[in-house]
């Protein structure tokens, strides 16, 4: 009789890569619930139209490229990407804005380089930043929060989406922003003046990142992920903020906590940054990447051009992964401490 | 409390171990037919001592080792030796070997065979001798002898000596039945292993999955300095540099021996299989095996005889092969699948593993490498699994190295916890046979180039000399002619009789050889070349590397290379010797160029009339053209009446001479 010849080994565990993509799904849901709550139905109408062009694009670009698209479209790892770029761009976006930043996402920050595992940058956050240097205005617009601002409904949420002509948003400056170009009040004045500040942060945006935050938690305790480039991030973003403080003077960058629960913060931390694809590798190489991540995060923040920055420190810091493996690769078992030549 | 290590990384695969120890360990009894291979240890394989249709007795030896790392064969039971030829065997290339097949009598009819349970009066070197003598390798799965692993270096000192009684794999339970009801002999076999390495402590060290395993050693060692030490389980906490940092918290260096760092380990069925040959005299032709998997209906432990086919044991315990779609020696982890169920149980199939398709199916499709590092977490030698895969694709072998692919265990944690499928260890595995067959072909390269680099060097080297000689022999040439005046015609066969002494001269003087002597040196350094192969075939032997066959195959070349040299200086020497009665003077090179002289000028003496006058002729004919030339370069450059009249004079002259001699030659014809 014919025996099966397989290589060991013969087990295997019950993880798969559609399995983690699907965990990482679940785990935006708090988040998206809190940003719907605060800005309204905007996110949901994004990630919905821009799953569907995530579809789309990825069954295209495999079509091209020769490959079958129904066994790589189960991976779901372009609904992720649907997902994190439609999360990170501003509610009642224009259905054209998130057709070509998907597009972009896709194609050249994946496809490009050979798909799901080639691509050095992270698609969702190569889609952001083709968006945001080539529509500066409509990505630089965000609602106003829930009690500043009326909320569209979902009807006014499509309408803006695939109508963008018949729509008339109420918006105002993000926290961040208020911050950065604050020069003359303290920090206590601001927050007193400023309606879209809350008990921490902005109004919306505290609660938007400790809800990515639990999502972040509950992948680390599914072991999608490590806890250390996450947690590098944010203890670099939290220091710099301690040290530039400045006692809440007119001059201050903002609290840590103000920089922890501001912006996309924990979304970056925990679903941006931690993409394993385009980051460092080892332990020790995580941790550097991730607190390099936070510092980027904190200076574009306060001393740059953009009201946030985690787009731009992530994909500067892709650039940096393969050389911070070269320098961060552990120490095999029976090999001397630190006894690496070259 | 002793204080337990962890090592990095490890995996929690289900067990599946319950199933096999409901039972006490059952006897597999005498199959018709046992196929022993020849080869079932790392190092040279056994050479067949018996004949076919010889009748051999149960522990009779029926191949003897060859070299230092192999081990004996012996007739696990009565009967004939049917055959000794080529058939599958359990390895994982799935290809055939030799085997020694024996066709059982059913009497199982035991050799005379006595132990020696004080073993204390015995010294190390016998002790080894016993265990080498009863064919004892490693049973946990590389099967490396254990008189080899035992011999200890003069420069190591033995701290720890660690019996390994973890099994991680799941599923097997060997050495789990083995403590439950044999941890008496574990014990006593500890002992002697102490005795023999004289260490500074004696440890068990045994998973916390196995309770009864570990209260029935405690319950054994109590009363001796043996330590049963129980640790968490965690796969693969069994790999030898595993258990050894999890026990000393140290680690082997890479490339090393447990022994740098003071450590020897030793399988627990090993350790039994050392007690029952010491104490009792028995060599090993029977192991406990499991016998597990969806596809028996009684998975159990068996004491099985070496050589049973693997079919005959499966049945035994209610094989459903209908329900089954591979064949597992050893784990699911480690274990390799074995290319048909006729293969026969070796010392080293700890188990036999007959899974159902739901139980563990085939993999699907590997999908692309997302680098989650989830491998990097699970490697228990810290390596970076997604780093190799992707330099192992891209066939970047520097990397590779740098990377530290060959500290790979190929414990297959990462494999396991990959989330895309991808068979990691397979990709290893295929680098690292690229990468040692690059490197063999490279030192191939560097030795042909070595050789290539002498040879040059000879040739230029013999070539100046030559060149010295011949300076040598014009000196002294030189020399003669100036004492012999430096007029004068010289004697031709004088001058023969000098340069022929010059040259024995100068031969003997050193620089030349003769031919005897020629063929003397290369059966020196054939014999030289052969104590460098051996050298090297025994250290490769000592290290179980797998350049073994290649380097035999090397020594048996120059052994080949070293007798026709000897034969050929035998025969030269004979007719040498025979050359040296038929001559009555020796045949050197100064009486032959001597009569070479004699020969010559003989010849010209004898030339007949006939051919003289026609040299004559010649001569005077060239003689007048000359002169013709001359006379008339003379008047074309108007030179002096005298001269040109004279110049006439002599080209008439020899004219006539030349008519003369034109005359003679027809004379001579006519005469």
């Amino acid at each position: 009789m014919a025996l099966l010849r397989l290589s060991s080994p013969h087990a295997h565990g019950p993880m798969s890569t559609a399995r983690v993509m699907q965990n990482v799904l679940l785990a935006t849901v708090p988040g998206i619930i809190v940003l719907t709550h605060f800005f309204g139905f905007g996110t949901l109408v994004n990630i919905a139209w821009g799953c569907v062009v995530a579809v789309a694009c990825e069954s295209l670009a495999l079509k091209l490229r020769g490959r079958p698209p129904g066994f790589y479209l189960r991976d779901c790892s372009a609904l992720v990407t649907a997902f994190l770029l439609c999360i990170a761009l501003p509610p009642y976006s224009p259905w054209w804005l998130i057709a070509i930043g998907i597009a972009s996402a896709l194609f050249l920050g994946k496809h490009f380089y050979g798909g799901l595992g080639y691509n050095p940058f992270n698609p969702a956050m190569v889609g952001y930043v083709v968006l945001l240097i080539s529509f500066p205005v409509q990505m630089t617009t965000w609602a106003a929060p829930r009690g500043v601002g009326e909320l569209p409904g979902l009807l006014e949420a499509l309408q803006a989406c695939f109508n963008p002509a018949s729509f008339d948003a109420v918006t105002a400056a993000t926290p961040l922003d208020v911050m950065r170009q604050n020069n003359s009040l303290l920090v206590e004045d601001l927050w007193q003046r400023t309606p879209q500040f809350g008990r921490w942060a902005g109004i919306g945006w505290e609660w938007a990142n400790l809800a990515f935050l639990a999502g972040g938690c509950w992948l680390l305790y599914r072991r999608i992920f490590t806890w250390h480039a996450p947690l590098a991030m944010l203890a670099s973003i939290a220091l710099l903020a301690a040290l530039f403080y400045d006692g809440g003077s007119s001059a201050s960058g903002g609290s840590p906590l103000f920089h922890l629960l501001s912006g996309a913060t924990m979304f970056g931390a925990f679903f941006i940054i931690t993409d394993p694809v385009s980051s460092a590798v080892s332990v020790r190489g995580r941790l550097v990447y991730g607190a390099l991540i936070g510092v980027l995060v904190y200076t574009i923040r306060v001393r740059g051009n953009y009201p946030d920055a985690v787009a731009f420190a992530v994909l500067i810091m892709n650039f940096a992964a393969p050389f911070i493996d070269h320098y961060t690769q552990p120490r095999t078992y029976g090999h001397a401490r630190g006894g690496k030549e070259d | 409390m002793r204080k337990i290590f962890d090592f990095h990384g490890g995996i929690h695969p289900p067990e599946n171990k319950h199933q096999s120890v409901r039972t006490p360990i059952a006897d597999a009894g005498i199959p018709p037919e046992l196929v022993i291979p020849l080869s079932q240890h790392i190092g040279a394989p056994a050479v067949p001592s018996v004949a076919v249709g010889e009748r051999v007795l149960k522990g009779q030896v029926i191949a003897q080792p060859r070299g230092f790392v192999s081990v004996p064969k012996h007739a696990p039971s009565s009967g004939t030796v049917s055959a000794i030829e080529d058939r599958l065997i359990p390895h994982p290339s799935g290809h055939s070997a030799p085997c020694i097949v024996i066709a059982t009598d059913g009497q199982d009819e035991w050799i005379a065979h006595s132990g020696t349970p004080d073993y204390r009066q015995l010294d190390k070197a016998a002790l080894l001798e016993k265990i080498r003598c009863a064919g004892i390798a490693g049973m946990g799965g590389a099967g490396f002898p254990s008189a080899v692993k035992l011999s200890i270096q003069p420069h190591h000192t033995i701290q720890t000596l660690i019996i390994n009684g973890t099994e991680c794999e799941p599923y097997i339970t060997a050495d789990d039945i083995l403590m439950r009801e044999r941890a008496q002999q574990i014990i006593a076999g500890a002992q002697i292993l102490a005795h023999l390495i004289e260490p500074g402590e004696t440890l068990i060290g045994v998973e916390d999955n196995k309770p009864e395993g570990i209260a029935a050693l405690r319950a054994a060692a109590s009363g001796t300095d043996i330590e049963v030490v129980e640790f968490p389980t965690k796969y693969p906490s069994g790999g030898e540099k595993q258990l050894i940092e999890i026990l000393t918290g140290k680690q082997v260096p890479s490339g090393g021996l447990p022994a740098d760092v003071g450590v020897v380990c030793q399988n627990l069925g090993s350790t039994v299989a050392i007690h029952d040959a010491i104490v009792e005299g028995r060599p090993l032709i029977s192991r406990v095996t499991t016998v597990t998997g969806n596809s028996v209906r009684e998975p159990q432990n068996f004491q099985v005889l070496i050589g049973t086919p693997m079919r005959y044991l499966l049945d035994r315990a209610g094989y459903e092969p209908a329900r089954g779609n591979r064949l597992i020696m050893g784990g699911p982890m480690m274990g390799f699948t074995v290319p048909d169920d006729r293969v026969p149980v070796v010392k080293t199939t700890n188990c036999l593993l007959a899974p159902t398709e739901e139980e563990l199916p085939t993999p699907p499709p590997a999908q692309a490498c997302i680098r989650c590092g989830m491998c990097a977490e699970a490697c228990p030698v810290s390596l970076l699994p997604q780093q190799l895969f992707w330099f192992a694709q891209g066939k970047e072998h520097e990397k590779l190295e740098q990377h530290n692919l060959f500290d790979c265990i190929e414990c297959g944690a990462c494999s396991y916890v990959c989330p895309s499928n991808i068979p990691l260890v397979q990709y290893y595995r295929a680098s690292k046979a690229e990468i040692q067959q690059q490197r063999r072909d490279h030192e191939k390269a560097e030795h042909s180039r070595q050789r290539f680099e002498a040879r040059q060097e000879r040739l230029e080297r013999a070539e100046r000399e030559k060149e010295e000689k011949r300076a040598a022999r014009k000196r002294a040439a030189e020399e003669k002619a100036r004492q012999a005046g430096g007029d004068g015609e010289e004697d031709p066969i004088q001058a023969a009789i000098e340069r022929a002494r010059a040259k024995k001269a100068v031969q003997q003087a050193g620089g030349g050889e003769s031919e005897l002597e020629k063929l003397e040196k290369a059966v020196v350094s054939a014999r030289k070349r052969l104590e460098t192969a051996s050298a090297k075939l025994a250290e490769a032997q000592a290290q179980g590397s797998d350049l073994v066959d290649a380097l035999q195959t090397g020594v048996d070349k120059t052994r080949g290379k070293l007798e026709a040299a000897e034969k050929a200086l035998q025969d030269y020497q004979a007719s040498d010797s025979a050359a040296a009665q038929d001559a009555a003077q020796p045949g050197d090179a100064a009486q032959a160029a001597i009569e070479k002289a004699m020969a010559a000028r003989a010849a010209e003496a004898s030339l007949s009339p006939q051919e003289k006058a026609r040299k004559d002729l010649k001569k005077l004919e060239q003689r007048l053209q000359k002169s013709r030339d001359k006379l008339a370069a003379s008047r074309e450059s108007g030179e002096e009446e005298k001269i040109i009249e004279a110049l006439e004079a002599t080209v008439t002259r020899l004219q006539d001479k030349v008519e003369e001699a034109r005359i003679a030659v027809q004379d001579a014809e006519e005469a």
